[in-house]
């Protein structure tokens, strides 16, 4: 048992944590998210370029060889300073379900592609009345010959707008939310009958609503086994979600990091703020709640590997924690700032938007609380 | 990274797991309330370990520690925890003793350690005053030097049963003039069969006596009893205080005691149907569960860390705060749990502390005393908010 880092991984940090420090600065990120794409291909291509695409991958699917771990460090990198680019949806959800599921042949021509950044996934998944049931799927996928004709609504897919590709969950049979019938397309985003409606999001990505009408795929488009994805699905899910919740921590971090430095800076009553022993319990509080999602985040990473529905019960509790501490810091943090921390031009009211929004992605607190009683009950 | 138990570590578990089944005590109190055992009840287990040569296992190896990995001590913990057991008390082995090995002399280490380590010695803690509770710098008991002695006069509070003790430990002012509170304190070692010493039982929350208060009158204690430095006492005494936080989160214990709720939430009808099975409660449960898997997983870095050669820091802090929140929830949701028969006092029955007697199920007996005796545990050991100050001040810089 230990928490260390191999070298491998702090090399991974490192060259992260400098190249985001250096090329991802506040004012540069908020140009980027003004700028009408969005996004910065060229950042993408240069972290294909650092190896960072390929780091969770094994070295047969084309990878560095790493896991989880390496996931994790990449994530609180990316966390800290806000990156908007799509690695959770391309790498972690595109990545994890061709890993996990895909043929050589569409490992060779995906992920491979998805490692050096020439083709970005976003994961279409989520549906308007689905909430957060993994396997609430309307959109339906009717085989047609060979291959199957798509109809459907995908909701706020992440990353959509710069998606070259989708990862997209279908229903070839059963009704609404059952647990057989799940299936999985690999669908190119220029296919025809693909529509989409872009947005910005409130922490500075961008998403689409995903219309399929009478969408036309191939044989060769469907992942793993007709029907029998819905546990694929949930296994990348919770890969996603030890993503997030690691790039909370990284969040946090900075978060914590930027409210005690402006309380050394800002005075009142002719002293800083700092000197002010409600804000530096709260503070410290912060740093609990902080500490704690670290643990989480650790300990869901770890477990990934365990069967299913271990897993899922600590996924559960780890995005449970994260999300609560995620709230509890960013409202705290915006709180110590005072006026100004409601404003654009700061940098904390970016951390706050995305701190809340992370618990929205893949199930928030309330949401995996039920779920951990439900695994609980299960259990016994 | 990883969170796996190596072969060794395993096997040391089944180890200590057999070691605890063949020789634990099974005639001991299980409750745990402090006037429920009698010395030798409280020190039956220690004794048996002290045999063994695992009754100190933190203890550096040529004092009779085990030389067990941090994991392994983890390990040692969960393991009494799943009986129940009666541990060995913290103010000897965990408090006095890594202050007498650090600082003592050698002529202190051979006469104090072998006691401490065999459960012979009752060692009580002096350290809170009346007047010196959160603010322990600014505490009034002098010792004033005559001759080869020392005379101590002042009074002691809350000292946790002084009533069994052979020995105590005193935080006594030496120099009354010195240019700031802590620079003028002392760290004694006294015998509690000296004359002047008296020490007066305190009526606690849930009936109990636990705590003392500790009266001294011209109590003349021999010089050589000084530990360390004369006015160098506060660095001992917060060097024993991060000692003492770092084995207060008590993850074992709190995990052993999650099962017994559910446990007790499975037998409990509401509605019609188990406790357990409302979703309220259940939900509170669950998020005590992850809560106390966020600290364990934080005590294991913290373990890493130390078998990695880094001390009990700051996060020590965090394991009290933490592990005494989740302590108090355990003890609250219990009283949630056994609904009304929460309200008879056990000690109104006939030969209370055998339990027979008294009505309702056995698990609801001790669920309120228990809950009103755990308050103390956010206010002792450096209250919650001075673990939060030290926070403030280590890791924040403030």
């Amino acid at each position: 048992m230990h928490f260390d880092f191999t070298e491998e991984q702090t090399m991974i940090r490192d060259t992260l944590a400098r190249m985001v420090r250096e090329e991802y600065t506040f004012e540069t990120r908020h140009k980027v998210i003004e700028s009408d794409s969005g996004w910065r291909p060229e950042f993408w291509a240069q972290l294909a370029e650092l190896g960072i695409l390929s780091a969770p991958f094994s070295e047969e699917d084309g990878g560095f060889g790493g896991g989880p771990i390496e996931t994790l460090v990449i994530m609180e990198e990316l966390g800290k300073g806000l990156v908007v680019e799509p690695f959770v949806p391309s790498v972690v959800c595109a990545g994890g379900i061709l890993k996990h599921g895909g043929s050589q042949a569409q490992k060779d021509e995906h992920l491979a592609a998805i490692i050096d950044g020439s083709r970005v996934f976003a994961f279409a998944h989520a549906e308007p009345r689905g909430r957060y049931d993994m396997a609430f799927l309307e959109t339906r996928a009717k085989a047609d010959g060979d291959g199957y004709v798509l109809n459907g609504h995908k909701a706020v897919v992440i990353g959509a707008p710069w998606a070259s590709h989708l990862i997209v969950t279908a229903r070839t049979s059963g009704d609404v939310a059952d647990h057989d019938g799940a299936s999985v397309f690999i669908v190119s985003k220029d296919a025809e009958g693909i529509s989409t409606r872009d947005y910005a999001t409130v922490d500075g990505r961008r998403a689409s609503e995903v219309y399929f009408e009478n969408v036309k795929v191939g044989g060769d488009a469907l992942v793993g086994e007709e029907g029998g994805s819905l546990g694929l699905v949930m296994q990348v899910a919770d890969e996603a979600i030890a993503a997030l919740c690691a790039e909370a921590c990284g969040a946090m971090q900075v978060a914590n990091a930027m409210t005690l430095d402006y309380t050394k800076q800002r005075k009142q009553f002719g002293v800083p703020i700092a000197k002010f022993q409600v804000l530096q319990h709260r503070m410290a509080d912060m740093f609990m709640e902080y500490e704690q999602s670290v643990s989480m985040s650790y300990l869901i990473t770890l477990k990934l590997g365990e069967p299913a529905a271990e897993r899922a019960k600590f996924a559960s509790m780890a995005k449970a924690r994260t999300g609560q501490a995620a709230r509890f810091i960013g409202q705290n943090a915006v709180q110590t700032f005072g006026g100004i921390g409601v404003t654009d031009e700061v940098a904390i009211s970016h951390y706050f938007k995305r701190l809340t929004m992370i618990d929205s992605e893949f199930g928030d607190a309330g949401h995996h609380l039920k779920r951990h009683v439900a695994l609980s009950r299960k259990a016994a | 990274m990883n969170l796996e138990f190596s072969p060794e570590e395993n096997a040391f578990r089944d180890e200590v797991r057999a070691f605890i089944e063949e020789n634990y005590p099974t005639d001991l109190p299980k409750r745990g309330l402090a006037d429920d055992m009698t010395r030798e009840e409280f020190l039956k287990w220690h004794k048996i370990l002290g045999k063994k040569g695992w009754s100190t296992p933190a203890w550096p190896e040529e004092y009779g520690g085990t030389g067990w990995t941090p994991t392994q001590r983890y390990i040692w913990q969960e393991e009494n925890a799943r009986v129940n057991a009666v541990m060995p008390l913290p103010f000897g082995v965990a408090m006095v003793a890594p202050v007498i090995y650090t600082f003592g002399n050698e002529e202190q280490k051979a006469k104090h350690l072998p006691g401490i380590h065999s459960g012979e010695v009752w060692w009580c803690q002096g350290y809170s005053e009346p007047g010196a509770g959160s603010d322990l710098a600014s505490l009034k008991t002098t010792a004033v030097r005559d001759g080869d002695d020392y005379i101590l006069n002042g009074q002691k509070t809350w000292t946790t049963l002084a009533q069994h003790a052979d020995w105590g430990f005193f935080l006594c002012r030496t120099d009354p003039t010195a240019e700031r509170p802590q620079q003028g304190i002392s760290f004694i070692l006294v015998d509690m069969k000296t004359p002047g010493i008296e020490v007066r039982p305190i009526k606690l929350i849930d009936g109990g006596y636990e705590v003392n208060e500790v009266w001294l009158t011209d109590v003349r204690v021999p010089a050589e009893n000084l530990i360390g430095e004369e006015n160098k006492g506060w660095t001992y005494a917060k060097f024993l205080l991060a000692h003492e936080r770092s084995g207060i989160a008590g993850v074992a214990r709190s995990k052993r005691a999650l099962e017994n709720l559910r446990d007790i939430a499975d037998a409990e009808m509401m509605d019609g149907a188990p406790l357990s099975e409302d979703f309220d409660f259940a939900r509170k449960l669950s998020q005590l569960e992850i809560d106390l898997a966020a600290l364990e997983i934080t005590e294991l870095r913290t373990l890493a860390g130390e078998q990695a050669g880094k001390g009990p820091g700051p996060e020590s802090s965090i394991l009290k705060v933490k592990g005494t929140e989740i302590q108090q929830r355990l003890t609250e949701l219990t009283v949630e749990a056994v609904g009304t028969y929460g309200l008879p006092d056990f000690r109104s029955f006939e030969d209370n502390l055998a339990n027979d007697n008294a009505v309702g199920p056995d698990y609801s007996t001790h669920a309120a005393p228990h809950y009103f005796n755990f308050r103390k545990a956010s206010i002792y050991g450096g209250s919650n908010e001075i673990q939060r100050n030290i926070i403030t001040k280590m890791v924040l810089g403030l």
